[in-house]
C-alpha cells in the first residue's frame, strides 16, 4: 500500500532517475562515440555562415555516421607501442598494493574489531585521520624518503605510499565486517583451549572471507584509481608507468589523438568495470554496512 | 635485566589483551609512521628552510618563519584560500544534494533498482584520471559535446571553450568533482535509508502522514549521521582534490582554479621550492584540523541527539 505510486509519481520518479543516469553516464557514452570516430570526423565542424547556428542535424551527426568504426581500437597500440605495458603494470600494482595492504590491514582490523584495551579509540581516529592527507600534501617528504632509499622510479615508489593511504581505510571496512562475526564462536574455542591466534586462524578468517574479498576488491579498485599522482611524481620509468600516466602519450606536440586516448582509456578501465560487475552486489553491501543501524 | 623484563610482563588479564591487541596492530602503525606521520613531521621542518633544487646537496638553511610570512602576507594568498572553501563549500553541497536526491530515487518502490544502482557507480570506480579525460573532450572548444551542444540550443553564439576562461573553467571542475564525488554519497545515503526500520514509516502511514512529511521527519533525521559524516570526509577529500584540477585546468586559466593544494604542488615540484612548498602544506594540514574540530563540535551535540550504533554492543 505505502510503497504504491499515482503514475504522475511514477512518471516523476522514472523521469528524474533517467536524468540522474544521464549525467553519470553521459561522460562514458561520449568516450564510447569519440573512440569510434576517425580523427577527421573528430576535428571536422560544418562551415557556418555569419549568423548561422548549429543545426540539430550537424550536432546529431557526432552521435552517428557511417565513418564510424573500431579502428582506434587496432591504431592505439601501434600509436603508443607500450600500452600493454601499462595496463600490464596498472593492474600489477594494483594487486601489490592489495595483497601488501591486507597484510597489515587484517591482523589490525581483528584488533580493534574484537578487543576493548587502551588506545583504541585514540589510535582508530590516528588512522583515520590519515585520510585528511592527501598524497599531495606529503609528496615532498616521500620524495625524499624514496630517494633515499634508492626507490624512485622503481615499483616501489607507486606501491609504498599506495598501501599507506589505503590502509587505514581497509582497517574501517574490515573491522565493520568483523562486528558482525557474533562473540560466542571465539568464546568457545576458548573454552576448548584454543589460542588466540588459532582462533583467529581457524575460527574467524574463515567466517571473514566474505568480508576480506570485498575489502581486497575495494582496496584494488582504490589503488587502480590513485595510481596517477604518484606515478606522476615518483615515477619517470616508462616501464614502470601505470596506463593514467602512460595515456598522456596520446597528447602530443601537433595534435591530441583523442579518438585512440578515448579508446585506450575505456579498454584501460575494462578491468576494474568487470571486476566491479561480478563483485558489485557484494561490493555495494559491504562498501556500507558501516552506513547501515542495527 | 630480569627484573625489569617482570615490570612489563603483562600481569592482569586486560594487560594481555591490550598487549596482544598492540601486536596485532604494530605492523600496520609502523607503515603509518613511517610513510605518513614521518613526512608529516619532515614536512613541518622544512616549512622552516629555504630547501629548493639548490640545497638538495648542501642542506637547506633554517630561516625560522620567513616563508610563512612570505605565504601569509602575500597578495595571493587571501583569494587562493577563498576559492578553495568557495570550491568546497559548493561542490560538497551538489554532492550532498544529489546524493540524497539520487539515494531517495534508487530507494523507491522501482523497477531495476539493482542494475540502476550499479550504474550509478562507474564514476567512483573508474581511476580518476581517466574520468577526467572523458571531461576534458566533453568540454572541448570546438568539437566538445558540451560547446556543440550549447551552440545548437542556441545558449551560446558560437564555439565555447569551457575551461578557457576563469568563471567557466572553475565551474566546469566543480562541475567534474561533484560527478566524481556523488555515487559515493548516494550510495552511502541509499545504505542508510534502508537502514531505517519498517515500523517507523508503517506507523506514520497509518497516521496519514504524506510522503514528503515521511522524508522530512523520519528518513532524514534517521539518516543524519550519515549525512554529517559523509559531509566532513567529503570535504576533506574536496579540498585536497588534485587530479580533477590538474588534468582538466592545471589551475588555470590565470589562476583561476588554483586551489591550496594546486598552489603547494606547483610551488613545491614545478617551481622546487620545497620549503615554501612545505609551508602551504602545512597550511593546508592547519586548515583542515582547525575546520574538521569546528564542524565536529558544532555538529556533535546534534549527532548526540541520534543514538549511532557502531562498535559498541
Amino acid at each position: 500500500m505505502m510503497d504504491k505510486y499515482s503514475l504522475l509519481h511514477k512518471i516523476g520518479i522514472y523521469f528524474s532517475i533517467a536524468l540522474f543516469l544521464l549525467f553519470m553516464l553521459l561522460p562514458f557514452v561520449e568516450m564510447f562515440i569519440a573512440s569510434l570516430r576517425p580523427i577527421t570526423h573528430l576535428f571536422s565542424r560544418p562551415q557556418l555562415e555569419v549568423g548561422e547556428t548549429l543545426s540539430f542535424v550537424d550536432f546529431m551527426s557526432r552521435f552517428w555516421s557511417d565513418k564510424m568504426s573500431f579502428q582506434a581500437y587496432r591504431d592505439m597500440w601501434v600509436t603508443v607501442p607500450q600500452l600493454p605495458r601499462y595496463i600490464f603494470n596498472s593492474v600489477f600494482l594494483s594487486t601489490a598494493v592489495t595483497l601488501i595492504s591486507l597484510c597489515f590491514v587484517v591482523p589490525a582490523a581483528y584488533a580493534y574489531a574484537r578487543f576493548n584495551f587502551r588506545g583504541k579509540s585514540l589510535s582508530l581516529t590516528l588512522f583515520l585521520a590519515v585520510n585528511m592527507f592527501s598524497g599531495a600534501v606529503l609528496l615532498i617528504p616521500l620524495y625524499k624518503l624514496l630517494r633515499s632509499y634508492g626507490l624512485l622510479n622503481t615499483y616501489w615508489a607507486m606501491i609504498i605510499p599506495g598501501v599507506a593511504f589505503l590502509v587505514p581505510t581497509g582497517i574501517w571496512l574490515l573491522k565493520s565486517f568483523l562486528e558482525k562475526i557474533p562473540y560466542e564462536l571465539e568464546e568457545a574455542a576458548f573454552v576448548d583451549g584454543a589460542s588466540r591466534l588459532y582462533t583467529l586462524r581457524r575460527v574467524i578468517l574463515p567466517l571473514a572471507v566474505p568480508g576480506l574479498v570485498v575489502v581486497g576488491v575495494a582496496i584494488f579498485i582504490g589503488a587502480y584509481a590513485q595510481q596517477f599522482l604518484f606515478a606522476l611524481t615518483f615515477n619517470q620509468n616508462r616501464d614502470y608507468m601505470p596506463l593514467p600516466a602512460g595515456i598522456f602519450e596520446f597528447i602530443g606536440y601537433q595534435t591530441v589523438l583523442w579518438n585512440e586516448m578515448m579508446a585506450a582509456s575505456l579498454v584501460g578501465i575494462l578491468p576494474v568495470l568487470l571486476i566491479f560487475l561480478f563483485m558489485q552486489k557484494h561490493l555495494i553491501a559491504g562498501l556500507t554496512s558501516g552506513a547501515v543501524k542495527e | 635485566m630480569k627484573q625489569f623484563i617482570e615490570i612489563f610482563k603483562p600481569k592482569t588479564k586486560a594487560q594481555t589483551t591490550t598487549l596482544f591487541a598492540w601486536a596485532l596492530i604494530a605492523p600496520a602503525a609502523l607503515v603509518m609512521f613511517w610513510v605518513v606521520v614521518w613526512p608529516l613531521y619532515e614536512t613541518f621542518r622544512l616549512s622552516f628552510t629555504n630547501a629548493n633544487l639548490g640545497t638538495l646537496m648542501t642542506g637547506a638553511d633554517y630561516i625560522g618563519w620567513e616563508n610563512y610570512e612570505k605565504v601569509l602576507g602575500g597578495r595571493k594568498f587571501p583569494a587562493i584560500v577563498g576559492r578553495t572553501f568557495y570550491w568546497m563549500f559548493l561542490s560538497v553541497g551538489f554532492k550532498m544534494v544529489l546524493g540524497l536526491i539520487g539515494a531517495a530515487l534508487l530507494a523507491s518502490n522501482i523497477r531495476a533498482r539493482g542494475v540502476i544502482r550499479a550504474l550509478v557507480m562507474p564514476p567512483w570506480i573508474v581511476p580518476i584520471a581517466i574520468g577526467c579525460f572523458g571531461w576534458l573532450w566533453m568540454y572541448n572548444g570546438h568539437f566538445g559535446l558540451l560547446s556543440n551542444f550549447a551552440e545548437m540550443a542556441g545558449i551560446t553564439d558560437g564555439p565555447f571553450s569551457f575551461l578557457a576562461y576563469k568563471q567557466s573553467a572553475f565551474y566546469s571542475a566543480v562541475v567534474t568533482d561533484v560527478w566524481i564525488g556523488t555515487p559515493m554519497v548516494t550510495l552511502f545515503f541509499l545504505a542508510a535509508m534502508q537502514g531505517v526500520p519498517k515500523d517507523l514509516y508503517e506507523a506514520a502511514y497509518v497516521d496519514g502522514a504524506s510522503r514528503w512529511y515521511r522524508f522530512r521527519r523520519i528518513t532524514l533525521p534517521q539518516i543524519m549521521p550519515t549525512i554529517i559524516s559523509m559531509a566532513l570526509l567529503s570535504a576533506i577529500w574536496t579540498f585536497n582534490s588534485f587530479e580533477i584540477i590538474w588534468i582538466l585546468t592545471e589551475g588555470g586559466p590565470r589562476g583561476a582554479t588554483t586551489t591550496l593544494i594546486i598552489d603547494t604542488f606547483k610551488t613545491a615540484i614545478f617551481s622546487y621550492k620545497f620549503g615554501a612548498g612545505a609551508t602551504r602544506a602545512v597550511l593546508v594540514v592547519l586548515i583542515l584540523g582547525v575546520f574538521s574540530v569546528i564542524y565536529l563540535t558544532v555538529l556533535g551535540r546534534l549527532s548526540k541527539k541520534y543514538s549511532y550504533s557502531g562498535a559498541q554492543k
